[in-house]
């Protein structure tokens, strides 16, 4: 199929920015979308022109590289996957697609369609684990039982590819989700309630410092979360900063 | 913002704890209006105890005035603070694609209750306000239900009225469930989702019948 | 040709590492605030390597090419983690997980290595539990194990399909804290270009940042490799597109010897290739070979009918389908080991019976198991007489409660329904064996400079088990190089901060620079990927799954011609000092070019045939495969010399104690 994609390029942080259209022929259908891009790129060099820059990695949906909000959305139109498990199929012949990077001012824009998640770094940096030595002389497993219940939805929580597909589908450029999915995942395990307090307060005064904006519970980001991370974690993240700050 | 309210999750409970407050004051409201659908003298009375009880007058209403006030500044800074929070936007932006016209346009039904707030005022607080403590026009405890009436006498009002309450009806429909998600009790999600929606449509609608039957029957 | 020392302590296999570490020389921990190190790469290995040398009070820098540590690609692991627990009491022990382990590798792997590992592997579920990884666990709110392929016991720890990506979580947790504590300086978006060697010790690296392009000096007093393997050599493999050899074959080039590179796992079970666009190749679980029947059409016609897409699978007749690895290996039928499984499909598929457009695939069928489940069900539900529709449907909801998220999957990547019409599936390069050849320390041949995870070749010998690469990661991390490595830096406790003004960074930063801006100023007629992909088709069509001398020989020679036509004609857009991913992958596919052919020559060297390693030439009568332990019983270390093809063999003898050496069959 022929397509025309609309694309931001930047040359760097301090440049403006514009969208820049480009026609591509002859894609398959069942290409991915990024190897869309890579065929694109591809006949960018060909022609000496510089080739699109987007962040991708594990190409299998896991590894939380790649973004992209395509055609309004966050990893694109199909739902449960991130955008390099999006295929060219949900797209039709002479389509017009808009490819834009995922914007907050929390993520600035280093290059094109690369963008500057350091702020869920520094948020994990600020209270994102549990302080125990990685000695192994911790007791046996098995002598912390922990109900099936709890341990899977800590694992749902723990599912999070800190990919800011919910930061960029927000209206508010909210990371709620984000931070709920990561204080949920140690909230529910007994062995992260002796720090639970300490954690949430400090994970969400970090996320305010980084200049998201405010959740008003819209619930985009779980339908656009490429792993389904449910919004009930932000009423836990919630319930449980309340239960810190009072 | 300092203090308390220096926390984006300590200002989103605020606001939903307001807006229980509104919820409730919202219900109380609609049940002594639509008693005048039956019986003058029952909307009289309740109408006369609103306006002379001490409590009433100088505790509650204070409250609902700070909590109505609250409510709309806090909401419209977070919706500034929200809007900065994204100063570059996108050339495309689909947002219908994941979350209801409702939750994503809190701030256009509120500023929609808001001017009608403003019409609900002059039309009924102030006149109140001067009947009884500016111009202290002696107490009629039947007067309540004509000036009722004769406030749907025009058709204008009552078209101004009925647009406000289906924005009201928008507004709460995302509202509701977003008060208790934001406060954190989610164990009933299901419960409270179909709760918000009953409330949503029924005290809207209580209000537009009110309005409508006495713009027919005066 | 010398000896090499692979350190390995006295004593029996079973007390071996607990007298080593009694023995072992330990810094003060007020002298490890002095004592830097840098850490490349934070996948399991490497993350856990960096938060636990920071515990212990040692300065970490820590470097990664993504943009968190969270991305490194240990997190794309899903099947679990094995570990000698014995939780199920099915009679698991460390003699039993390494006697496993040994075998799996088809005995070219290190004794005394997997012996620790098996020892160690239960601290690793403990500290991971701490950590707060949340592994399944059944309703009594214990850990919860499950069986893998090729062992006898229950011993796999796992967290839904995604064990990878929460150990690496946890790993990243316990650096984070570290991070937070100004312990660990974090690098991220930057990439290790040299080793920088001070009187022969490794003491530094050059990184280019990333972003800005920026080339970088750090100095330390040890340097830890723990960059993954090269599985990339291949251009398409199940790595992630950034996963590289970089690194590992810059400290080859600066004296560290690299071993067994042919020992490559190739995964009978991934999602084929739909066109020359393809960029990656995404695994399916290798449970999946449990309930399915993988099978080739008959009849050749059939076949060509098929790849032009005038006949539907599900049209085929039974008579007429070829179910192969049942007829060759009929007592373990479709269950055969991964390099068995995998060589047999692609037997059929060079005879010209694939099953898509590109001729390379096969069926993985579940319509028998959807049948026999369905019929199960029925009787169990007392449904008599049950219609044709009614046992498809309850079985289809047997399959789907076994394998429903891999199904989605697939449906999202190929657009079929795999319980109407059969997957597709085709081997894919998965897992190195071979890698940085490592002593019992996990020390390379440099001094000082380390390597460990899939990085080294230590553990897996010539075949890995599943669910073992995440152990030995975490295990090499976590409880192995934080002790060894403390032995080496005993000696440093007086040196003092490393100056990155010495003569040696001016050299290594100027060669880095001036391989980048020939990059830049090459203006050639190829794009980089254009390189890739010619190396990746000869590795594949040569040094892939089945090898013979001839095609070795060949392809040695064609590697040679692409490497300096690459040099010639590359051609490289944008500049040095901005975000330049063309760059990135210029310099990563240049160290590929030269690994493949290393890569080759081991091939060639290793007249017989082991674990992912298979010579044509050397067959039992009925084609299967034939190791030779009197002449190959050894790691092959590369010494580099100048030229891949001028590299020199060293050979560590591989001695078996506590093994007996025997034939694996699977008739």
């Amino acid at each position: 199929m022929n397509l025309t994609l609309k694309i931001w390029r930047q040359k760097g942080p301090q440049d403006k920015g514009r969208m820049v259209e480009y026609k591509v022929t002859d894609i398959s259908e069942h290409m991915s979308f990024l190897e869309m891009m890579d065929v694109l790129n591809e006949s960018l060099v060909a022609k000496d022109e510089e080739p699109i820059a987007f962040d991708h990695d594990c190409r299998e949906g896991i590894c939380g590289m790649c973004s992209l909000q395509i055609n309004g959305e966050a990893h694109g139109p199909d739902r449960g996957i991130t955008t390099c498990q999006l295929h060219m199929r949900m797209f039709k012949d002479g389509d017009t697609i808009f490819i834009e990077p995922f914007r907050a001012n929390a993520f600035p824009v280093i290059k094109d369609l690369v963008v500057d998640r350091m702020a869920f770094e520094r948020i994990q940096q600020a209270g994102g684990y549990i302080s125990v030595n990685t000695s192994g002389n911790t007791q046996d497993a098995n002598s912390i039982p922990i109900s099936k219940q709890n341990a899977d939805l800590s694992m749902d929580a723990a599912s999070c590819i800190g990919c800011g597909a919910c930061v960029a589908s927000c209206k508010n450029s909210s990371a709620m989700l984000f931070v709920a999915a990561k204080v949920s995942q140690y909230a529910l395990l007994p062995q992260g309630k002796i720090e639970a307090k300490d954690r949430v307060k400090n994970m969400v005064m970090q996320m305010d410092l980084e200049g998201f904006g405010n959740c008003t519970n819209t619930g985009a980001c779980e339908i656009e979360c490429p792993k389904g991370i449910s919004i009930e974690n932000i009423a836990r993240l919630n319930r449980e900063y309340l239960a810190a700050t009072i | 913002m300092s203090g308390f309210l220096s926390s984006s999750i300590a200002r989103k409970v605020a606001m939903a704890l307001s807006a229980l407050f509104l919820i409730i004051f919202l219900l109380i409201h609609v049940t002594v209006n639509i008693t005048s659908l039956f019986s003058e003298n029952v909307f009289n009375e309740l109408s006369h105890f609103m306006g002379t009880n001490f409590l009433v007058q100088f505790l509650m209403q204070p409250i609902l005035i700070f909590g109505v006030v609250f409510h709309f500044v806090m909401g419209f800074v977070l919706e500034l603070k929200n809007k900065k929070s994204r100063s570059v936007k996108y050339v495309k932006y689909n947002g219908a694609a994941n979350a209801s016209w409702m939750s994503r346009n809190m701030a256009i039904s509120g500023m929609a209750i808001l001017a009608f707030l403003v019409l609900h005022f002059i039309d009924f607080w102030i006149p109140e306000m001067n009947h009884k403590y500016i111009e202290f026009l002696p107490e009629d405890p039947t007067r309540y239900f004509a000036e009722l009436q004769h406030k749907f006498t025009n058709p204008l009002r009552v078209g101004a009225y009925v647009i406000a309450f289906v924005l009201l009806a928008l507004h709460l429909l995302h509202g509701f469930q977003s008060a208790f998600q934001s406060v954190g009790l989610n164990k009933y999600t299901k419960c409270v989702k179909t709760l918000g929606k009953i409330y949503a449509i029924a005290i809207p609608s209580g209000f537009i019948i009110i309005a409508f039957f006495h713009y027919f029957n005066h | 040709m010398t000896t090499l020392n692979s350190r390995i302590p006295e004593g029996p296999i079973k007390d071996k590492w607990t007298l080593y570490k009694d023995k072992i020389n330990l810094v003060n921990p007020a002298n490890k605030r002095n004592i830097d190190i840098i850490v490349i790469g934070t996948g399991l290995a490497g993350g856990s390597a960096a938060a636990t040398l920071a515990e212990l009070g040692y300065s970490v820098k820590a470097f990664a090419y993504q943009d968190s540590p969270r991305r490194a690609h240990s997190i794309a692991a899903q099947g679990g983690i094995n570990a000698s627990k014995n939780y199920m009491g099915d009679g698991d022990s460390n003699y039993r997980l390494f006697y496993d382990t040994v075998k799996g590798g088809d005995y070219r792997s290190r004794e005394a290595n997997v012996y620790r590992l098996a020892e160690v592997s239960g601290n690793i579920i403990d500290q991971c539990v701490a950590q707060g990884v949340p592994f399944a666990r059944d309703y009594g709110g214990l850990l919860d194990n499950r069986s893998f392929g090729g062992v006898l016991v229950s011993r796999t720890f796992y967290a839904k399909g995604q064990t990878g990506q929460q150990l690496l979580l946890g790993a990243y947790s316990a650096m984070n804290r570290q991070i937070a504590r100004g312990k660990i300086e974090m690098f991220n978006r930057h990439e290790m270009l040299d080793v920088v060697k001070i009187d022969g010790k490794a003491r530094g690296i050059i990184a280019r940042n990333l972003i800005t392009g920026e080339i970088e000096r750090h100095s330390a007093h040890a340097v830890v490799i723990a960059t993954g393997g090269y599985g990339n050599v291949y251009f398409l493999s199940t790595n992630a597109m950034g996963s590289n050899a970089t690194a590992a074959w810059k400290i080859h080039k600066k004296g560290a010897f690299f071993a067994n590179p042919c020992f490559t796992q190739i995964h009978p079970t991934c999602i084929p290739r739909s066109g020359d666009y393809q960029s990656k190749l995404t695994l399916m679980s290798e449970s999946l070979r449990n309930d399915g029947r993988i099978w080739v059409p008959a009849k050749l016609e059939d076949a060509k009918a098929i790849q032009q897409k005038k006949l539907k699978p599900i049209q085929i007749a039974e008579e007429n389908r070829d179910y192969f690895l049942e007829r060759r290996y009929p007592a373990f039928g479709n269950l055969v080991p991964r390099d068995v499984a995998s060589r047999a499909a692609k037997e059929r598929c060079d005879a010209g019976f694939g099953v898509n457009a590109t001729g390379e695939a096969v069926y993985l069928d579940f319509a028998t198991a959807i049948k026999r489940y369905g019929t199960e069900q029925a009787k169990i539900h007392n449904i008599n007489n049950p219609s044709t529709e009614k046992i498809t449907q309850l079985g289809e909801a047997v399959i789907e409660e076994k394998y429903g998220n891999l199904f989605q999957m697939y449906e999202k990547i190929i657009d079929e329904n795999p319980y109407k019409t059969p997957m597709m599936i085709y081997p894919a390069t998965h897992y190195t064996m071979g890698g940085v050849w490592v002593d019992y320390n996990l020390m390379t041949t440099v001094p000082g400079l380390y390597c460990i995870g899939e990085a080294n070749f230590s553990d897996h010998g010539a075949n890995r088990l599943g669910a073992s690469a995440l152990m030995q990661g975490l295990a090499d991390g976590y409880f192995v190089l934080p002790y060894t490595i403390g032995d080496y830096l005993a000696d440093d406790i007086r040196t003092g901060k490393i100056r990155t003004d010495s003569p040696e960074f001016d050299e290594a930063e100027k060669s880095v620079k001036s391989q980048l801006e020939f990059f830049i100023n090459n203006k050639g007629t190829h794009t980089v990927d254009y390189y890739h992909k010619r190396l990746g088709q000869v590795m594949w069509d040569k040094v892939g799954m089945a090898r013979n001398e001839k095609g070795l020989k060949e392809a040695i020679i064609e590697i040679q011609e692409i490497r300096e036509d690459f040099w010639k004609n590359v051609k490289v857009p944008g500049s040095l000092n901005e975000f330049n991913q063309e760059l990135e992958k210029a310099g990563r596919v240049a160290d590929f070019l030269e690994l493949g052919e290393l890569f080759a020559k081991d091939a060639l060297e290793r007249e017989e045939s082991c674990g992912g390693h298979f010579r044509e030439e050397h067959i039992t009568d009925d084609g299967e495969a034939k190791r030779d332990d009197v002449n190959f019983a050894y790691v092959a270390a590369w010494e580099y010399t100048g030229k891949p093809s001028e590299a020199i063999l060293h050979k560590e003898e591989l001695q078996f104690k506590d093994i007996e050496l025997k034939t694996r069959s699977y008739k």
